[in-house]
């Protein structure tokens, strides 16, 4: 792997002057988390502005350069920051820059339609534990073939929305018309192949945009076409070798891994670009009378092993809560620091004004069955106690087959919290998924236990309806 | 796989969401007609360029050339054969083999995977309460494990079977180790492929039971499901006396692993053992599972004794997820939702290194074994279809 740059080769490149301007300490707490990768090195502003640390600044630039190249496409708040990454396995640090999901609008709908396209991609959303899982991006297909009905697209496209937009076309002369209209939206350019590298690299540089190189199914080709777009100059560049799905699967993700591992492990600079997916490509399988969902599940498997297997870019067509929902929980979860707790404290939680008639419940000190029990419990507003116990970080169902949740831990975690005194009933509700235990349970702690919804979605209604007081 | 398996008859993914697609398209009182999908035949015109050689480049082209990136690896996954036909003293049709690796999952350009990974469905011996969209496909045959294996093997395409004897638990039955054997004969009899054995779960009868099964199963080569750092001598004892497989399973924990591997080496060869470091569904811990696996696989290629064993998925917990089986509307279909939940979660785990995926629903078991299928070598491309001029029918 590519040796990453430590502490003590990034100190002595920095003013050392423990100016505090970042809002570190000093200039070696601030080279400490360059080389953890928690802080940018835009945030030593005397570095930049100071003419004196000009050599310094090359030299550190290079030394901190990861050996995938960060990529931004669009301006402002919704910019996509691509790319930067630093390991080939996400344990050997952690993933930066989730890949990027830009749905395609294509330039030839009618304006109404159009919007609505473009509302239906930036409104997609779904609420996972604690954040809003969104779209990132806008890809605008050259669909017309027309360079004027591109412009106009582009022009439009750009005055509704935010959000970042790559242009798509494989004709030079409709890139040269969407990146004068919208050049100052800093739009990533699609693409550039070895029949056009001439014309599309003059309009990436002209413009100072960003560039994808497409060259699919041939590695060698690929390499070709980035050396030759950066000798024109082209700084910004995304890859492209081509996405194939179904029984091209195996050549895609094989060509993907290759790019990857050659830029990480093979410190091969010339690849060292951020990735890009077409699984939008399933699209020209799809034939008429055919049912869209056979489709829409070759794209949601192509995009899923690319987001896997190193995309920073998918292009989609799909914009279905089935659809994208799996690939956006895939890309959390493997974005996810790797060195993020897996276990949360345990012990006694309070949720809303607990007095001495609310309810009893308990849950395991796994993060995630934490945080999604945590969070139902919040959105549905219910005031109540919640007992976490320590099952060596394990789901409810997974520490009830492996024994690390039994009725002697939950007599234990009633008896440590002091929940006893807390409330005036001894009645405990268990998750649905630790019925098993609520017999021996009742028999081990004195409690009696009511076995609640195996779900925690279910808590909300569960607590509201007094099912627990039930006799 | 060792052997090639009749396969006819197995239901295909058109078939299945053929009849869902009507069923979607009813809900919402589309008329086929209207779906009359105008599309234009895909251009291809990028076929030149990739036929194009290196050579033959344009001279103002700025040649490169591309090395493949190899990896050093000093060591194979073992591999392991599950189930015995009549030549090798059992009673199956075929056997079944995984591992063998020599080279991270799918890294084509370095070795291809030495054997395919398999699907084993899973088949209980009570009636379990299952998210709605998979108990569809088996609410016939609930009260017969025979027939739920048959089910699975000629319907569904499964590879191999798991019996999970869950009806022994003290608290669902506790039926007889007696009991789990005369079902595992039938199920023996029932199909022809490998079968593997699932306990309940129940700390004073897993043992027991999975001993029973060992002896019923002699000859038979099994997998043993499970030993855990709690039970484990009983099952790795039985394992030997009956020379069958035993399921090494453990929980999102690489160092516990190689603890119970290195405490089962104590009765077992390395080819008896298969690893399992649990699956978590995917958006509730899927990651620790998928670098668990990465971990395991790369640790086992570099040296590590402990590690060097093909890696076993309990991919049907992908239904633990909520998003998998509600019913929200606002979800979309859960007929599409959940089993591309069950699909997705495998797919991950296929490309950190699984090699045994137990499954559930047919349509993501028809799933994996096609991605298997083809990711397992490089196969040409024709056609790189230009999809920035594609014309896709508005409103799909």
């Amino acid at each position: 792997m590519a040796k990453l740059p430590g502490p003590l080769e990034i100190y002595p490149l920095l003013p050392g002057t423990n100016c505090k301007e970042c809002g570190e300490a000093n200039c070696m707490a601030f080279a400490t988390k360059m080389a953890e990768h928690t802080v940018k090195l835009e945030a030593c502003t005397p570095l930049y502005e100071d003419p004196k640390y000009a050599k310094k600044l090359v030299k550190i630039e290079e030394l901190v350069t990861p050996p995938v190249r960060e990529v931004t496409i669009g301006v402002g708040e919704f910019a996509a920051s691509i790319g930067a990454k630093l390991v080939l396995y996400r344990h050997d640090l952690r993933y930066t820059n989730p890949t990027s999901f830009f749905l395609d609008v294509p330039d030839n709908l009618d304006s109404e339609a159009f919007a609505k396209r473009v509302k239906e991609i930036e409104d997609w959303t779904y609420m996972y534990i604690g954040t809003n899982l969104r779209l990132d991006g806008i890809a605008l297909r050259g669909v017309s073939q027309d360079p004027q009905t591109f412009a106009k697209a582009a022009k439009n496209l750009a005055g509704i929305s935010n959000w970042p937009i790559i242009l798509c076309s494989l004709q030079p002369e409709m890139l040269a018309a969407g990146a004068k209209a919208i050049a100052d939206k800093r739009p990533l350019l699609y693409a550039a192949t070895l029949d056009t590298w001439a014309e599309v690299g003059e309009i990436a540089v002209r413009h100072n945009l960003p560039l994808v190189a497409y060259a699919p199914g041939n590695l060698d080709n690929l390499a070709t076409l980035t050396n030759t777009l950066r000798a024109m100059g082209v700084e910004q560049l995304v890859l492209d070798p081509g996405t194939a799905s179904k029984s091209g699967l195996g050549s895609t993700v094989n060509n993907f891994t290759q790019l990857r591992r050659s830029a990480i492990i093979k410190e091969n600079e010339l690849l060292g670009y951020p990735l890009l997916a077409a699984p939008i490509a399933v699209w020209a399988d799809h034939r008429e009378g055919e049912a869209p969902e056979l489709t829409k599940w070759d794209e949601v498997l192509t995009a899923a092993s690319l987001i896997v297997r190193y995309s920073d870019i998918l292009i989609l067509h799909s914009a279905d809560m089935w659809t994208n929902l799996p690939l956006t929980f895939l890309r959390s979860n493997l974005y996810t620091d790797p060195v993020k707790p897996v276990a949360v404290e345990a012990g006694l939680q309070t949720f809303g004004d607990v007095d001495a008639d609310s309810p009893v419940l308990y849950t395991t000190n796994f993060a995630l069955t934490y945080f999604t029990v945590e969070s139902d419990i919040k959105q549905a507003g219910v005031t109540t106690y919640l007992i976490v116990i320590d099952t060596e970080a394990m789901s409810v169902q997974t520490a009830v087959a492996g024994r690390k949740l039994t009725a002697e831990k939950v007599a234990e975690s009633l008896e440590e919290t002091g929940i006893a005194d807390k409330v005036n009933h001894r009645i405990l509700v268990s998750p649905g998924m630790a019925a098993r235990i609520s017999g021996e349970t009742e028999e081990a702690s004195n409690w009696t236990v009511k076995v609640g919804p195996k779900d925690s979605s279910g808590i909300g209604k569960y607590l509201q309806e007094g099912k627990w007081k039930e006799e | 796989m060792t052997s090639d398996k009749e396969k006819s008859g197995i239901t295909s993914l058109d078939d299945m969401f053929g009849d869902f697609a009507e069923l979607v398209l009813e809900n919402v009182t589309i008329e086929l007609d209207e779906l009359k999908l105008s599309l234009r035949p895909a251009v291809q015109q990028m076929a030149r360029s990739v036929t194009q050689a290196a050579l033959a480049l344009p001279k103002s082209l700025i040649s490169s050339s591309f090395t493949k990136p190899l990896g050093e690896y000093t060591q194979a996954i073992q591999e392991i054969t599950l189930g015995a036909t009549k030549g090798q003293g059992g009673t199956r049709g075929n056997t079944v083999t995984i591992g063998g690796h020599t080279a991270p999952a799918w890294d084509l350009f370095q070795a291809p995977p030495k054997n395919p990974p398999i699907i084993a469905a899973d088949v209980f011996d009570m009636p379990i309460s299952l998210a709605k969209v998979v108990k569809t496909h088996y609410k016939e045959v609930m009260d017969d494990p025979a027939e739920w294996a048959k089910l699975v093997v000629d319907k569904f395409g499964a590879d191999v079977v798991t019996l999970h004897l869950i009806s022994t638990d003290r608290q669902l039955g506790d039926t007889s180790p007696n009991d789990a054997a005369k079902t595992i004969e039938e199920v023996l009899q029932a199909v022809k492929v490998p079968i593997l054995i699932g306990s309940a779960g129940d700390p004073v009868k897993d043992g027991p039971v999975l001993a029973k099964a060992a002896e019923v199963c002699e000859g038979e080569r099994t997998l043993l499901c499970s030993a855990t750092m709690d039970i484990y001598e009983p099952v790795a004892e039985a394992a030997k006396k009956h020379d069958q497989v035993v399921l090494s399973w453990t929980s999102i924990d690489i160092n516990q692993q190689k603890e119970l591997n290195r405490r089962l080496f104590e009765w077992l060869k390395p080819e008896q053992i298969v690893i399992d470091p649990t699956t978590a569904a995917l958006g509730y811990g899927l990651e620790y599972a998928f670098t668990i696996m990465q971990r395991m696989r790369l640790g086992g290629l570099l040296g590590d004794e402990e590690l060097r064993f093909p890696i076993s998925s309990g991919t049907t917990n992908a239904w633990a997820a909520r998003e998998a089986w509600l019913k929200n509307p606002a979800l979309g279909p859960r007929e599409l939702r959940g089993p591309i939940w069950e699909s997705v979660t495998a797919l991950a785990l296929l490309l950190a290194g699984g090699d045994l995926f137990m499954m559930m629903h047919p349509a993501a078991i028809k799933t994996v074994h096609d991605l298997v299928d083809w990711m397992k070598e490089v196969r040409k491309v024709d056609d790189y279809p230009d999809w920035t001029s594609l014309s896709i029918p508005e409103g799909v």
